[in-house]
């Protein structure tokens, strides 16, 4: 029950959290909740074992049953650190939230864990069903915070967010249903779970476009790449996240872009072995168009906040480009700079939100000099820079190291372009950095120097663990990479065979194989 | 165990030093973080003496030790550790990078004592030296570029150190970005070794490389030593990534003593050194490597000549300097390039502390057209410049004239291109001659130009002292690689020392270095007096006829300007790279992003919504609309029956 209690314990409190009529106890209740659900999804060390390639925690019923669709949870390497991701950025991100949101408390802080609720099922969801309900599920809580709490333009945003991923996710959802009568046909019964999806021969002929599994590849992808955002599916983000409130925002960037990569790794590659391999190359290439367009018109924005937006192109870049490298450096350097992301760019919305609480202007040109004005808020923004341009020592340098390594192993010449990502993306965040902290003071350093530029205790609390963590993954990251290790193994030897075994006792045993991988006994010796 | 110990001290201290004055980063007490700052650095050179004191006494077989903390980062058969490894290449580069630095934190400590923020400069400053030993002492080409890009980001963070102003900002900026080219050749440099020998541990790769040899595996070898060597290029500020080096003179100058002249500059000519089994095995990488430091050799130094800010002057005799270890390690004189290393670290410290004590007297002016006559107020300062200019211009018995002629006898020896090479090379010592020459004659000689607010003094003792050892090691440093030539007329002969103690960790190439006693001789002859004679030259123009070097300008103005204008190449990088880069990329985002990919959006938005209004006005609602729509079904039904 481990894993329906993490995805619906958010939600159940967030009923907890109508009842209250008291508005002054609503964030500090909101945040216990966020910090319980997180301390909960720590349990979830003990019961996983790292050792083992399968699904572990397994819950499975059915819901309806005629067509096969069940209510199937299941945890494997992969998706763990994306659920800790989720619980671990939403605390951070209500108490971000502290002095953003001052109207509408409520209703805020239970879009954010419904919000939560939803994001986690996604990534726990082993039936197609039930990932789609999820997966569009997220979108309504996101919704409502943008076109809520956001700026001036927030209604054009949330629509051009909303009807982007929507139009991706119909495709998908036709691809759904194709590959359940796929089941039907092979399986002899009707099913919407992954498990049995990874089973199916989905007919494919080189070079055809119109082969089926073709056809279903790209229904897949497109609603990943939307979500991702990848190059040239991209410009929903940049105002979405120009629109939305700073929490809004980091969850935005922090976790629910995470589902394209995760949709990606989870569907597109292993249910679609011969189409992904064939059509690599488009991805190899929208990921190193991803990494270059992204930091270069990251570079020329004048609003620190599109610039950040940019980044997470340029970053997501690196996840397609590590993914679609096939092989386990350039997957497990994927996984890991989506948790960097996660970090390093959710701090980085965070700090230019702190900093637009107190100066109301996000316009580079008008600041300068800020190093002076908020020394401790320098310190933060320079830690995270780092972990953003990867240099060594950071969590960074890590993902991006093995992206470009296993890029280099299985696509050369395409890891020869991304390099100059590392470039590029020292250029634009040094380059805003020199001109917003360094330097003569400016216009708006200057008028609102006197009411306190620098951090508060509690902005030092919301960053403290983020910053630890940028260290953490940097100096020792064999202890992130090792839980995730056997799936990733597992996947990359059987790729093209792929077929995720279900490790425990099963409710309905009839339907699973109870089995340890190959090389998951391998790994655990 | 007790080498686990000794390692960890000597890599920790610099680092915990660095916490100490980091989380206090605010206060103004210069003393206290100076002397802790020092005390890392001491204890850190301390630890290196002792273990390398234990190296020593280790048979020369098995003349390694190696400490293995924790594994690092492991996926796939891609494994590395925390480990480091002391041999005897990393040896002097230990001595030389923790004896030099702990000398310049005590130059520091009187140099920074007016700073508004000394405790935050000293936390660099350790910063620095801990990536810097990591750098030095990494087993392995990982821990090796994790050093790599923190003395990058350190030397970001010092030469911006005075960010209130704009230029200083820019200039860390611009090393900073200038060497991540230089760091994405690295990585690519560590890709092809691991693709090619599926290790990056400088032990396994260099067991695997005779294997590799016999093969005629030279592609991959080739081209990994070519994009290692753009690297270096980066971080030992060769053609055509060395714009930033006169820019990072922005930084206090005991950190262009430190980094930008002694220890981080030198990492690029360190790690091809450490490859050297690599690099022999690509001759045509080497000959690369040898034309683009003789190039930058030169270039640098025409540009020496012309300068009037002290410190470019001093920057720009680094380039060229590093040109020249460059150049030793192209033409394969890999034992004299870091020869060369160890002595320019002595004497250009020395010369970097100097003209920060010049600097400091003269109330931060840097112009040299100011000053003139200061040995009457600084005497010691001006007696270990002196010593400085002796070495650097090639003077025996100073540690230059050693160095550089073990470099240049080597590129002579070269086969092929050896003897333009080494033609090169005695031009650039004759241009170095003459730029130091007229460096010290406009700074220390002649009459006082000094404005009259200003009194030169001379240095506190914190900051004399450093300068003192640095003058006997740019003296005796040299001592220890005498040539054979030469010791052999010596009372006692005294041995190569460091070349016997580098020459089982070097490779060589093939050829012989053979040539008669009497050509070795001469050689060194014609180098130390074309030097000899270029610096009189030098003193009689600015000295005795000073109205002498304008009219030379004058007649060559067009060709003075350009090289006065640093051969204008920033302006061609900014002109042709970067400013066309950054009107791309408001290109794209103006044309492709909100023009393109935003409009075709809304355009199939409208199409749809179009789509849908013309599909909305049939079913309006009108009962009558219908029953005539019905009625036309009707009949079509009927004109279809018939």
């Amino acid at each position: 029950m481990l894993l329906t209690t993490l995805v619906f314990l958010p939600l159940f409190m967030a009923g907890v959290l109508l009842l209250v009529p008291n508005e002054k106890v609503l964030k500090p209740m909101a945040l216990g909740f966020a910090l319980v659900e997180f301390v909960l999804s720590l349990a979830l060390f003990l019961r996983f074992d790292p050792g083992l390639a399968g699904l572990q925690l397994v819950e499975r019923s059915a819901w309806i049953r005629s067509a096969g669709i069940g209510y199937f949870l299941g945890i494997d390497g992969i998706s763990l650190w994306l659920v800790l991701l989720t619980t671990f950025l939403t605390p951070i991100t209500i108490l971000g939230a502290w002095s953003a949101i001052t109207k509408k408390v409520k209703a805020f802080l239970i879009a954010m864990l419904v919000l939560e609720t939803t994001m986690l099922g996604t990534f726990v969801a082993m039936d197609a069903i039930l990932f789609y309900t999820f997966f569009e599920a997220s979108l309504l809580p996101m919704y409502f915070i943008i076109g809520i709490w956001g700026g001036e333009r927030r209604i054009y945003a949330t629509l051009k967010f909303f009807i982007y991923t929507m139009v991706g996710s119909l495709f998908m959802l036709l691809g759904i249903i194709a590959l359940m009568f796929y089941a039907q046909d092979q399986l002899g019964y009707m099913s919407a779970s992954l498990v049995d999806f990874y089973k199916l021969q989905i007919p494919f002929v080189a070079g055809e476009f119109l082969s089926t599994q073709t056809l279903l590849f790209f229904a897949f992808s497109l609603a990943f790449a939307i979500k991702v955002p990848v190059f040239p599916f991209h410009t929903w983000l940049p105002d979405a996240h120009v629109e939305a409130p700073t929490p809004g925002s980091v969850i935005l960037a922090g976790v629910m872009l995470k589902m394209g990569t995760y949709g990606l790794l989870r569907f597109s590659i292993p249910m679609f072995p011969e189409a992904a391999s064939y059509f690599a190359w488009i991805f190899l290439l929208i990921g190193v168009v991803g990494i270059i367009y992204g930091a270069l018109v990251a570079m020329v924005q004048p609003d620190i906040k599109k610039l950040v937006a940019y980044s997470s192109v340029s970053h997501m870049g690196y996840v397609v480009l590590g993914l679609f490298a096939f092989n386990a450096y350039g997957i497990s350097g994927g996984l890991y700079q989506m948790l960097n992301h996660g970090i390093s760019t959710g701090a980085l919305f965070l700090l230019v939100g702190m900093i637009y609480e107190r100066t109301h202007s996000r316009e580079i040109a008008r600041y300068g000099g800020l190093a002076s004005a908020a020394p401790i808020f320098t310190i933060l923004f320079m830690i995270i820079t780092l972990s953003s341009i990867a240099v060594p020592m950071t969590n960074g340098f890590v993902g991006e190291f093995f992206i470009l390594l296993g890029t280099f192993m299985s696509a050369k010449g395409y890891a020869l372009f991304a390099v100059t990502g590392v470039v590029l993306g020292a250029a634009y965040m040094l380059w805003m950095v020199k001109r917003v902290f360094f330097g003569e003071k400016g216009e708006l350093v200057k008028k609102y120097e006197s009411h306190g530029l620098d951090v508060n205790w509690r902005e030092i609390l919301v960053m403290a663990p983020l910053v630890v963590l940028v260290f953490w993954m940097g100096l020792f990251p064999n202890q992130f990479l090792r839980w995730s290790k056997a799936s990733i193994d597992h996947l990359v030897e059987n790729r093209l065979t792929y077929e995720l075994p279900v490790v425990g006792v099963p409710s309905n045993p009839s339907s699973y194989v109870v089995q340890r991988a190959a090389s998951a006994s391998k790994a655990g010796e | 165990m007790t080498t686990n110990i000794l390692f960890a001290a000597l890599l920790l201290a610099p680092l915990i030093g660095f916490l100490f004055n980091g989380i206090r980063y605010q206060s103004k007490n210069c003393l206290l973080a100076g002397t802790v700052a020092s005390g890392a650095a001491l204890l850190s050179f301390a630890c290196s003496v002792v273990l390398v004191y234990q190296l020593a006494h280790l048979p020369v077989e098995s003349r390694a030790l190696t400490a293995h903390f924790f594994d690092w980062m492991t996926v796939a058969t891609f494994k590395v550790s925390a480990a480091f490894l002391l041999d005897q290449i990393s040896a002097i580069m230990v001595l030389v990078v923790t004896g030099v630095g702990s000398l310049i934190h005590i130059f520091s400590v009187g140099y920074m004592s007016h700073d508004e923020r000394p405790s935050k400069y000293f936390a660099y400053l350790n910063l620095f030296l801990f990536n810097m030993l990591l750098l030095i002492l990494g087993d392995n080409l990982l821990v090796m570029f994790v050093g790599w890009e923190g003395v990058g980001l350190c030397s970001y963070l010092l030469i911006g150190f005075w960010f209130t102003d704009r230029e200083k900002a820019a200039a860390g900026m611009k090393a900073f970005i200038t060497n991540r080219i230089g760091d994405a050749g690295f990585l690519v440099g560590i890709f092809l070794i691991f693709a090619t020998f599926g290790t990056v541990t400088f032990t396994n790769l260099i067991s695997l490389l005779p294997a590799a040899a016999e093969v005629g595996w030279t592609g991959p070898i080739t081209l990994a030593c070519l994009f290692l060597f753009v690297g270096a290029t980066g971080k030992s500020a060769q053609i055509p990534l060395y714009v930033w080096l006169p820019d990072a003179m922005a930084g206090p100058t005991p950190v262009s003593a430190l980094i930008h002249a002694a220890t981080m500059v030198t990492a690029g000519v360190y790690m091809m050194v450490r490859l050297s089994a690599l690099y022999v095995l690509a001759p045509n990488a080497m000959m690369v490597v040898a034309i683009v430091g003789a190039l930058t050799a030169l270039m640098a130094a025409s540009i020496g000549m012309t300068q009037w800010d002290i410190k470019k002057i001093l920057a720009y005799s680094t380039v060229s300097q590093l040109g020249y270890m460059v150049l030793g390690v192209g033409v394969g004189a890999f034992m004299p390039a870091m020869f060369h290393l160890m002595t320019h670290a002595f004497f250009k410290a020395l010369m970097f502390l100097g003209s920060g004590s010049v600097i400091h007297a003269m109330h931060e002016e840097q112009d040299v057209r100011k000053m003139g006559g200061l040995r009457k107020y600084m005497p010691i300062t001006h007696a270990t410049f002196l010593i400085g200019w002796l070495a650097i211009i090639g003077m025996p018995p100073f540690a230059g004239f050693f160095s550089k002629d073990e470099i240049l006898w080597n590129a002579w020896n070269l086969p092929g291109a050896g003897k333009l090479f080494w033609l090169v090379g005695v031009v650039g010592a004759a241009i170095t001659a003459f730029y130091m020459t007229r460096l010290m004659a406009l700074v220390f000689w002649g009459k006082s130009r000094v404005s009259s607010h200003v009194h030169p003094h001379e240095a506190p003792p914190s900051m004399a002292i450093p300068l003192i050892i640095l003058g006997v090691l740019s003296l005796v440093g040299g001592w220890v690689g005498i040539p054979h030539v030469i010791s052999a007329i010596l009372p006692g002969h005294p041995e190569n020392i460091l070349g016997h103690w580098l020459e089982p960790a070097l490779a060589r190439l093939p050829h012989e270095i053979h040539g008669s006693a009497l050509l070795e001789w001469s050689l060194m002859g014609i180098s130390v007096g074309v030097a000899g004679l270029s610096a009189w030259f030098a003193f009689d123009s600015y000295i005795k006829h000073p109205d002498r070097p304008q009219k030379i300008t004058a007649k060559i103005r067009p060709v003075y300007e350009l090289v006065n204008d640093k051969y204008r190449v920033d302006e061609l990088y900014f002109g042709r790279i970067i400013n066309p880069l950054v009107d791309i990329s408001k290109g794209l985002w103006a044309y492709i992003d909100v023009n393109f990919i935003d409009k075709a959006t809304y355009a199939a938005a409208d199409l749809i919504k179009s789509a849908g209004g013309g599909i909305r006005a049939i079913q309006n609602g009108n009962i009558q609309h219908y029953a005539l729509m019905v009625a036309l079904g009707l009949v079509l039904l009927i004109v279809f029956a018939l």
